[in-house]
């Protein structure tokens, strides 16, 4: 129990959660606060109040605050803690400032002081104390003060305090990168630190700068793989090992790190292949930090010049994933599918029905990591089965965030590879629809001026078939009751320029339906005003061509009311079109030419045809004009801005002595440093670009800009109407002729063996997939072919699955002869386990997925009998989490923290079977804690801070 | 980086919230309610992660877990590995399991600053700093050794220096 007091802070803070716990309402609770601020208020105003109370009092406002309520008033009651010599009152006045403040707040000037006094202190807790308000409190003006004190603690003997300079040095550089720009070498030297935390704390900012400017780190190449080399062969302490691997976390950010400089860097990437190969070897796929790590190694690959073998590496870890019951692994690996078919596009059609199950996932998380995929693998083969499929979610989701980004991503794909105009015009119309009222009004205009322009083809008589089947299609969807106003607006604009151009639809039926709309939703001027002007075009058409005009009755009513609306807009849009009316033929030929609304303007921005009248008025004496940045302070804007700087800096406060006058050299620093960090990331992606085009090799970091959900229409006139099928279809007929060569080689290896245990659960589902599920999976992976393979093979679905092994492994065969490579390669470590019985020894190699099903099968077995209810739910949601913490206990048993462990991986077992087998397991293993647990759970429920959960209300379940 | 930390219970009552970048109190409460408002929505059986960009704008994740009745929820953005974080929240709740032996939610409510101690040993200025519990029960037993001491003996000031660096 803590020091601090223990379980009771003090009566009064105890009754204040139970009431809070208690209340019925919000409105309750916020009476209970309210009360509870006024009588904080009156307390801590008194002057002699022992600091133990003082202290509570604090604690309590925090309380208060983090319900929601403002407690300003006690903030400055915590600066003055601050100021404490006792460590246990300073630390709580820290915390609360940390939680109250932001690094603008007025009363941090009376902080700064107590920190630099702090930062200096013997007592390196208070100094780490003192670091973390650091990072909390510190601006950009206060940085100068506490910067010298910072860097002097990068070389304190103890390795917490260097960790957590290294951390706020790191933040000063996020607050304000020109204040450190010259400290940054610091973050080198302290990658050789003794101290491996030390190491590891200092890749937090040096993958933060390489992001930025990749070039100047790449030196450290040969470092960070010796670093991971190290790590991977577990070389650090024990101490850093977690669930028996080798400093993950460590290993995790230094494979980020190496992703970054290895992108399109041959001989960098060179430099990684081993180690990276090692990790895929070692690591321990039956944990879940094992697979953290499996997964940065596949970003990694997919990032990096791409090596074969790895990828390979990478492409079974991903079918793992993909095969794994784990909602988690599933997402990660549709993840990191994502990444590597921008490598290797073939890949994804190995995985096309767990794709699919995933689609088809009742988790939301992971069907949108899964429409990520299908957006990133659309070809103009599949974007007809996958744009529908995106319209249909989009439909079904009420979260307009997300509608909106799935709604730009349909209307982009739709503009990228729209096999027919037909069906463009019928996915925009859907897409309007449903999500009108969210897209991007640019999205409505880029529709309208597609329409216009015609998809750049010479053809002109395909542009026409386009823009009557819009109208047609807007016409009949004119009738459907309640449509978004940006939809509107783009079916009055093109029944306005094309209603009448195909002769298919009087000028009279148009008007007509442009009225009712103008009608319908009269509180929208925007669609009105649109409207309008539609009407004028369609009259103007008929003027020109000589036709006599006559308005409707309903339409002429409308402009009367127009005429006299409120909306100078309107008005001045109906006026035009009743002089536009008044004209003859020739006259509204020139000013309203027909379908010329793609014909350029020109604007005489110089207003030359000005130049004689000026002339005059300056030959009359007027002044001449001067520009307006000529006329007041004769300072330029950016010239401004450096004064700005100055001045800034030099009138801000000064927290230094008298005696060291440097800060006129600080900050002349800042404009040049951060010119030269704005230039850098506008070279950056050049450079990317570049170094692919001669590589020819997409990847992920490349690509992230081109995924952005704006639309692109110089891009479009090119790729639109062309069948780029060819990839995906050569790829499938190879694979199938691969099939049937291969069909010997299936049993002879361990691989397909291991295949078959572990994909035994998804194999079960893989029988039933029923034929539409087939059809989905061949339209959209397969082109085609597949699609006409498909039914032949019948119920064997479980084919294309064993097609991937046989092809990669024949690859691998193959490729094995060619480079007289190790064996070890071939077969991973783990994967050989499968065929051996189990070793039950504390070595990794315990057979990870025997260990999962042995323990999945008695799990849903129980679920099944006893079922109904929440028990059921918590059993089919618990396997993951339990397997791989129990997993873990069984590993670790030789550890000497396993008691405590296997009191994490008992719970889930607990809670779930809520039967009492497991309920003596617990209380057997953790005998005497059990009294402690019940007299909690007895104060919990008299407190009733939790009284409805399903579960006694205590963690007991959970630890034992 | 990670950006918040938020542990409440399935009620929606917060009992801790530690936001990384500062946010004022309203927009605190609000993140908080949208975060507990998909945490309920939630079924059972699915992945820990949830797509936090509606919430907490754009290049944020969201990761979960729910133990007994408290959900324990970190949010950070694409330079951390979401699996990794799942770790880093067992570590967590590990490392409150061992301070308070068997950890129930009162702990959390009553012990507040010790779990943000807990919590400044693992995550400093917003990056993970320290993922063995034993080390950070170590760093927390050291403080509160210290906090008793200068604590009991605060009429004789100093002494507590006895304690400072081994």
């Amino acid at each position: 129990m803590g020091s601090q007091g223990g379980f009771y802070q003090s009566k009064e803070f105890l009754d204040l959660v139970k009431s809070i716990g208690e209340a019925r309402s919000k409105a309750e609770e916020d009476r209970i606060v309210l009360g509870e601020i006024e009588t904080l208020k009156r307390r801590i105003s008194d002057p002699d109040i022992p600091k133990r109370k003082m202290k509570e009092y604090i604690i309590r406002l925090v309380y208060v605050e983090m319900l929601g309520h403002d407690a300003s008033f006690g903030y400055i009651h915590a600066v003055k803690m601050t100021h404490d010599d006792s460590l246990l009152v300073k630390r709580t006045g820290y915390l609360a400032v940390t939680l109250f403040l932001n690094e603008d707040h007025d009363l941090i000037i009376l902080i700064v002081n107590t920190i630099q006094k702090d930062l200096k202190s013997d007592n390196y807790l208070v100094v780490c104390t003192a670091l973390n308000a650091v990072c909390k409190l510190i601006n950009e003006e206060t940085i100068p003060a506490l910067l010298p004190l910072v860097v002097d603690l990068l070389a304190h003997p103890k390795e917490a305090v260097r960790k957590k300079a290294i951390m706020a040095l790191h933040r000063f550089y996020q607050k304000s990168p020109s204040s450190v720009s010259h400290l940054v070498s610091n973050f080198r030297k302290r990658l050789c630190d003794n101290d491996p935390g030390v190491m590891g704390a200092t890749l937090c900012p040096l993958f933060e700068l390489i992001t930025i400017d990749v070039n100047s780190y790449k030196d450290l190449v040969m470092s960070f793989v010796s670093i991971l080399k190290q790590v991977t062969e577990r070389r650090l302490p024990k101490a850093y090992d977690y669930h028996q691997m080798p400093a993950p976390f460590i290993q995790i950010k230094l494979l980020k790190i190496l992703a970054l400089l290895g992108s399109g860097d041959k001989q960098a990437s060179e430099n990684m292949y081993t180690v990276v190969g090692d990790i895929f070897r070692k690591c321990d796929s039956s944990s879940n930090i094992g697979n953290a790590v499996l997964y940065e190694c596949i970003c990694c690959v997919s990032s990096i010049y791409p090596n074969p073998k790895l990828l390979e590496s990478a492409a079974d870890a991903i079918s793992r994933f993909l095969k794994s019951d784990s909602h988690n692994l599933k997402y990660m690996g549709i993840d990191a599918l994502g990444r590597l078919i921008k490598i290797s596009p073939e890949i994804a059609e190995q995985h096309q029905l767990a794709v699919i199950d995933c689609l088809e996932d009742p988790d939301d998380t992971l069907k949108r990591k899964t429409f990520e995929l299908l957006y990133k693998m659309t070809k103009s083969t599949n974007v007809e089965v996958i744009v529908d499929r995106m319209i249909d979610y989009m439909i079904s989701i009420n979260d307009n965030h997300y509608k909106t980004e799935i709604a730009s991503r349909c209307v982009e794909l739709a503009e990228q590879f729209a096999p027919s105009n037909q069906w463009f015009i019928q996915t925009m119309n859907k897409v309007f629809a449903h999500a009108g009222d969210l897209v991007n009004t640019k999205v409505a205009h880029n529709l309208m001026r597609l329409i216009a322009e015609g998809f750049g083809e010479e053809d002109d008589t395909a542009d026409s078939q386009l823009r009557s089947s819009a109208v047609e299609s807007y016409l009949h969807i004119l009738g459907e009751p309640k449509l978004p106003s940006v939809f509107l607006q783009v079916i009055c604009w093109v029944l306005g320029e094309y209603g009448t151009a195909d002769g298919r639809y009087s000028a009279s039926y148009i008007t007509g339906k442009l009225c009712d709309v103008a009608e319908a939703y009269s509180d929208d001027e925007t669609v009105k005003a649109y409207a309008v002007t539609a009407l004028m075009k369609i009259y103007a058409i008929e003027i020109a061509a000589g036709r006599k005009v006559d308005m409707l009755p309903e339409c002429q009513a409308l402009m009367e009311e127009f005429l006299a609306s409120h909306s100078t807009d309107l008005q001045q849009r109906a006026y035009e079109l009743q002089a536009v009316i008044g004209l003859d033929a020739h006259a509204v030929e020139s000013i309203m030419p027909s379908d010329a609304s793609c014909e350029d303007i020109e604007v005489d921005k110089a207003l030359s045809f000005l130049n004689g009248y000026i002339q005059d008025s300056i030959e009359k004496g007027a002044q001449p004009y001067i520009p307006e940045s000529e006329r007041s302070g004769m300072l330029n804007i950016s010239n401004f801005r450096n004064q700005d700087h100055h001045e800034a800096s030099s009138h801000g406060l000064r927290f230094e002595a008298y005696e060291l006058p440097k800060q006129t050299v600080q900050s002349r620093i800042p404009p040049a440093s951060l010119a030269s960090t704005e230039l850098v990331p506008v070279s950056e992606p050049m450079y990317v670009r570049e170094s692919y085009q001669t590589t020819i090799v997409p990847s992920a970091s490349s690509d992230a800009g081109s995924t952005e959900l704006k639309l692109r229409l110089d891009g479009v006139q090119k790729k639109w109407g062309r069948q780029t099928h060819s990839p995906a279809t050569s790829t499938s007929s190879s694979t199938s002729q691969k099939t049937v060569n291969g069909i010997t080689q299936v049993d002879g290896s361990n691989t397909s063996n291991s295949r078959t245990r572990e994909t035994y659960d998804s194999r079960k589902q893989h029988v039933e997939v029923t034929p539409e599920k087939q059809k989905l999976a061949a339209s959209l992976f397969g082109g085609s072919s597949k699609s006409e393979k498909k039914p032949a093979t019948g119920h064997k679905i479980p084919k294309p699955s064993s097609h991937v092994v046989e092809k990669s492994h024949a690859r691998k065969s193959s490729m094995e002869i060619a480079s007289e490579k190790k064996a070890s390669f071939q077969q991973p470590p783990d994967l050989l386990d499968f065929g051996e019985p189990t070793v039950k020894s504390a070595a990794p190699s315990v057979d990870p997925f025997k260990e999962l099903e042995g323990l999945l099968e008695p799990t849903t077995q129980v679920a099944s009998d006893e079922n109904h209810g929440s028990t059921a739910a918590a059993a089919t949601k618990s396997p993951d989490i339990m397997g791989l913490y129990t997993e873990t206990h069984a590993g670790t048993y030789d550890k000497d923290d396993s008691d405590i462990l296997s009191g994490l991986s008992n719970p889930p077992v607990t809670n779930m079977f809520g039967g009492t087998t497991s309920m003596q397991v617990a209380q057997s293993s953790k005998g005497p804690n059990l009294k402690d647990a019940l007299e909690k759970d007895a104060l919990v429920r008299q407190m009733g801070v939790t009284p409805t959960s399903p579960n006694p209300n205590l963690f007991k379940d959970l630890f034992g | 980086m990670i950006k918040a930390v938020m542990v409440m219970n399935t009620q929606g009552k917060t009992r801790l919230a530690k936001f990384y970048e500062y946010l004022p109190v309203e927009k605190q409460q609000e993140l908080l309610r949208g975060v507990f408002a998909v945490l309920c929505s939630r079924a059972e059986n699915v992945s820990n992660f949830i797509d936090a960009e509606s919430i907490f704008g754009p290049d944020s994740r969201l990761v979960y877990k729910h133990f007994a009745t408290l959900y324990f929820v970190f949010v950070f953005d694409s330079s951390e590995n979401e699996l990794a974080v799942l770790d880093l929240i067992q570590v967590f709740v590990e490392t409150l399991d061992r301070c308070f032996k068997n950890v129930c939610e009162l702990d959390v409510v009553f012990n507040y600053s010790k779990v943000h101690t807990i919590l400044d040993e693992m995550i400093f200025g917003g990056q993970v700093v320290e993922t063995s519990s034993s080390e950070i029960m170590k760093a927390v037993e050291e403080i509160s050794k210290l906090e008793a001491a200068s604590n009991a003996i605060t009429l004789i000031p100093k002494s507590a220096s006895g304690w400072r660096s081994r």
